[in-house]
């Protein structure tokens, strides 16, 4: 007995044998990943002295693909189940709009006005994937028509209690409370202070700020993206529940037969869609102080433009949450950086499209090339 | 594969590079930029962006012009820190949303760059965000100067085409015209969408539901032509009383034929213009006029259309 446990185990011949390179190739980030190298390659030739990485700069374009990342872990993680979500958009416009319309209208306080909106969407999200695995229709349309209700609705209630369609003073009524700074507080102030002393950073030249550094902290939205990034690469890599979600959306149906249980998934996924929706929401109306009812136009669309630069496939069963961050940081920083770079903002669109374009054609390609599909 | 990454990469990168070589402005001196919340389907701002360039030009400064695509005044904001971040000489923004908008403006001011608002706004605010002037027409005392005009013509009732409703400074201008006209604004005001054919259906539809609106204000061009078009269709062209805010080839037309009473021009052409030659003048010479500049209302009628027509949507 002794004996055979000690000779090495003969290779399983389930498992393909395949190089370390080629397995790094295959990778779903990869085209993110040069992607990311040849967009920060492209600024620093054209942007270097425009500001663009000065320390204002960097939190500038750092804070824009936080945004996206945030909704992008939400809508890749659903993605590879299999599913879309349009209605991310009008959640943020709704959510926001809720915190408001709770705290300020309804004078509730903030914590109770953020936690009653979170318990709001989720359900909200959970409708959307209840509707989709009941009816069998398919989510592009099922959220296409969460995405009129909500804006609708996001329109609706603030005229009919304050007869306009912004709601302000939030920044005001959050004061004080325990909840707020968690998604519109800064972290690590005293060490932007110190940098700002030591000359490191710019510090402001004249006003009521004059000798504060320009860049004060690290909003919480960008801890917020970090750490939605973090916990979705870990779910989707190194958990049980990860598996499902890549069986949940590669085939359903064989996923079923082997005992996912792809409905409680991918319902699970539309909640989380609504929960990364919800903490972008926040993190916008305690930043700003304000909700509008137009906030997050489009935003449905940039997230699944940040997933599918990131790799992911629009049919779900393959992606990566890297990759969709990896997306998000190109998103962010080739709009803010078009900006440096004094280019006409009305070919920021032209742009988005011919990249959307080339990222989702390279990694086609790649994925061909290596995986031998035809 | 790697020469097919590299040769996207360098296709993508040239073409780059040759855009941004074409859309540079280059002139010597002082750099403004202006930043405004209109999407990029409002072609209003066309006025803006040529009256810009055109100050730019003659004073000799670099100017540019910038906005959110979608309108979002959350991606507004990014836009005035990014530019904050750049460091241009001044910078002529909207205020589209005071609180939104609070913060970033005043990074701007303490990091020493001059600020003008220009359209939306108030003087007040501008004060208070330590900003040079306010360039602009006051939203609601323009709406109640239509309203009171449009009471004396003998107006009862009406209703405001509001295109977009989920700006704050155009409901404003729908209640300062009630409060002008002495009514309530009640469900007088229309959330009519940005869609032409959906804007003229919703006029139609509203018409036919309230027969008695014996007036109609469009708050600009986006809603006054399919109005127009509305209005022609059912036969109430020039018999219904009809006021707009704002200029273009279509209103100019229509104020021609009669089926316009009056466009009121706030004149944007001065909103862009005046900044910049305001901020140019005070960074070259030190001068600054004491007072903000209300660049309108004015209301244009069918006499002295001539100047108007000639330059609608390009400088008036």
């Amino acid at each position: 007995m002794a004996e055979t446990a000690e000779t090495t185990p003969a290779p399983d011949e389930r498992v393909k044998q395949m190089s370390a390179f080629r397995r790094a190739l295959i990778r779903p980030e990869l085209g993110g990943i040069c992607g990311t190298i040849a967009v920060f390659t492209f600024f620093l030739l054209f942007a270097f002295d425009s500001g663009m990485f000065n320390s204002q700069g960097i939190l500038n374009w750092s804070t824009v693909s936080a945004q996206f990342m945030i909704i992008a872990v939400g809508a890749c993680l659903l993605m590879i189940a299999g599913e879309f979500d349009l209605s991310v958009g009008s959640m943020i416009g709704f959510s926001g709009m809720m915190i408001a319309i709770f705290s300020v209208t309804l004078g509730w306080p903030v914590w109770a006005a953020i936690l009653v909106t979170f318990a709001l969407s989720l359900a909200i999200g959970a409708l959307n994937g209840f509707i989709v695995i009941r009816t069998g229709l398919p989510s592009f349309i099922v959220t296409l028509a969460a995405l009129f209700i909500l804006r609708g609705f996001t329109i609706y209630f603030p005229q009919l209690l304050e007869n306009k369609t912004i709601i302000g003073g939030i920044r005001e009524t959050a004061e004080g409370d325990w909840l707020a700074p968690v998604f519109g507080g800064k972290i690590l102030t005293g060490l932007f202070d110190w940098l700002g002393q030591t000359g490191v950073i710019a510090t402001f030249e004249r006003g009521t700020r004059q000798g504060d550094p320009v860049v004060d902290g690290i909003p919480m939205l960008i801890v917020w993206a970090i750490a939605l990034v973090i916990f979705g690469h870990v779910l989707l890599t190194r958990t049980k529940f990860g598996n499902w979600i890549f069986a949940a959306g590669g085939d359903a149906q064989a996923a079923r037969y082997v005992g996912v249980p792809v409905n409680r998934v991918k319902i699970l996924m539309f909640m989380l869609t609504a929960f990364c929706a919800t903490v972008f929401a926040t993190c916008q109306v305690m930043e700003f102080g304000s909700a509008g009812a137009d906030r997050g136009l489009l935003k449905e669309f940039e997230a699944i433009i940040a997933v599918v630069i990131g790799g992911a496939l629009l049919t779900g069963g393959y992606g990566s949450v890297l990759g969709a961050a990896l997306g998000a940081l190109i998103f962010g920083v080739v709009q803010q950086g078009l900006f440096f770079a004094s280019v006409e903002s009305s070919l920021f669109r032209v742009f988005l499209g011919v990249i959307l374009l080339l990222a989702v054609i390279l990694n086609t390609y790649i994925r061909r090339m290596i995986t031998g599909e035809r | 594969m790697t020469s097919t990454l590299r040769k996207v990469a360098l296709a993508s990168a040239v073409a780059a590079a040759s855009l941004t070589a074409a859309t540079t402005v280059s002139a010597e001196g002082e750099k403004y930029v202006l930043v405004s919340h209109a999407p990029d389907s409002d072609s209003w701002w066309n006025t803006v962006k040529n009256a810009i360039a055109l100050a730019g030009e003659q004073m000799d400064v670099e100017v540019e012009y910038r906005n959110p695509p979608t309108g979002d005044v959350a991606d507004m904001a990014r836009i005035i820190e990014q530019t904050v971040a750049a460091g241009p000489d001044g910078l002529i923004t909207t205020l589209a949303d005071f609180d939104v908008l609070k913060g970033p403006i005043m990074d701007a001011v303490a990091s020493g760059i001059d600020v003008i608002i220009m359209n939306t706004g108030t003087p007040e605010q501008a004060r208070e965000l330590g900003a040079l002037m306010y360039v602009g027409q006051p939203e609601y005392d323009a709406g109640l100067a239509a309203g009171m005009r449009a009471k004396d013509d003998g107006v009862t009732s009406f209703l405001c085409v509001n295109h977009s409703i989920q700006q704050p400074t155009l409901g404003d201008r729908c209640r300062g015209f009630a409060d002008g006209l002495g009514v309530e604004l009640g469900e007088s005001m229309l959330d009519s969408g940005t869609d032409p054919s959906e804007i003229k259906n919703k006029v139609q539809a509203y018409l036919s539901a309230n027969p008695e609106t014996d007036g109609i204000l469009t708050l600009g061009p986006v809603s006054a032509g399919p109005t127009m078009q509305a209005l022609n269709d059912i036969g109430l062209a020039g018999d219904i009383y009809f006021g707009t805010f704002d200029l273009g080839d279509e209103i100019v037309d229509g104020i021609k034929s009669g089926v316009i009473e009056w466009g009121i021009d706030q004149q944007p052409f001065l909103q862009a213009y005046m900044p910049v030659v305001i901020l140019t003048n005070y960074h070259r010479y030190g001068v600054l006029p004491g007072n903000n500049i209300n660049s309108g209302p004015g209301f244009i009628t069918a006499d002295g259309l001539a100047k108007v027509e000639e330059f609608a949507g390009e400088y008036r």
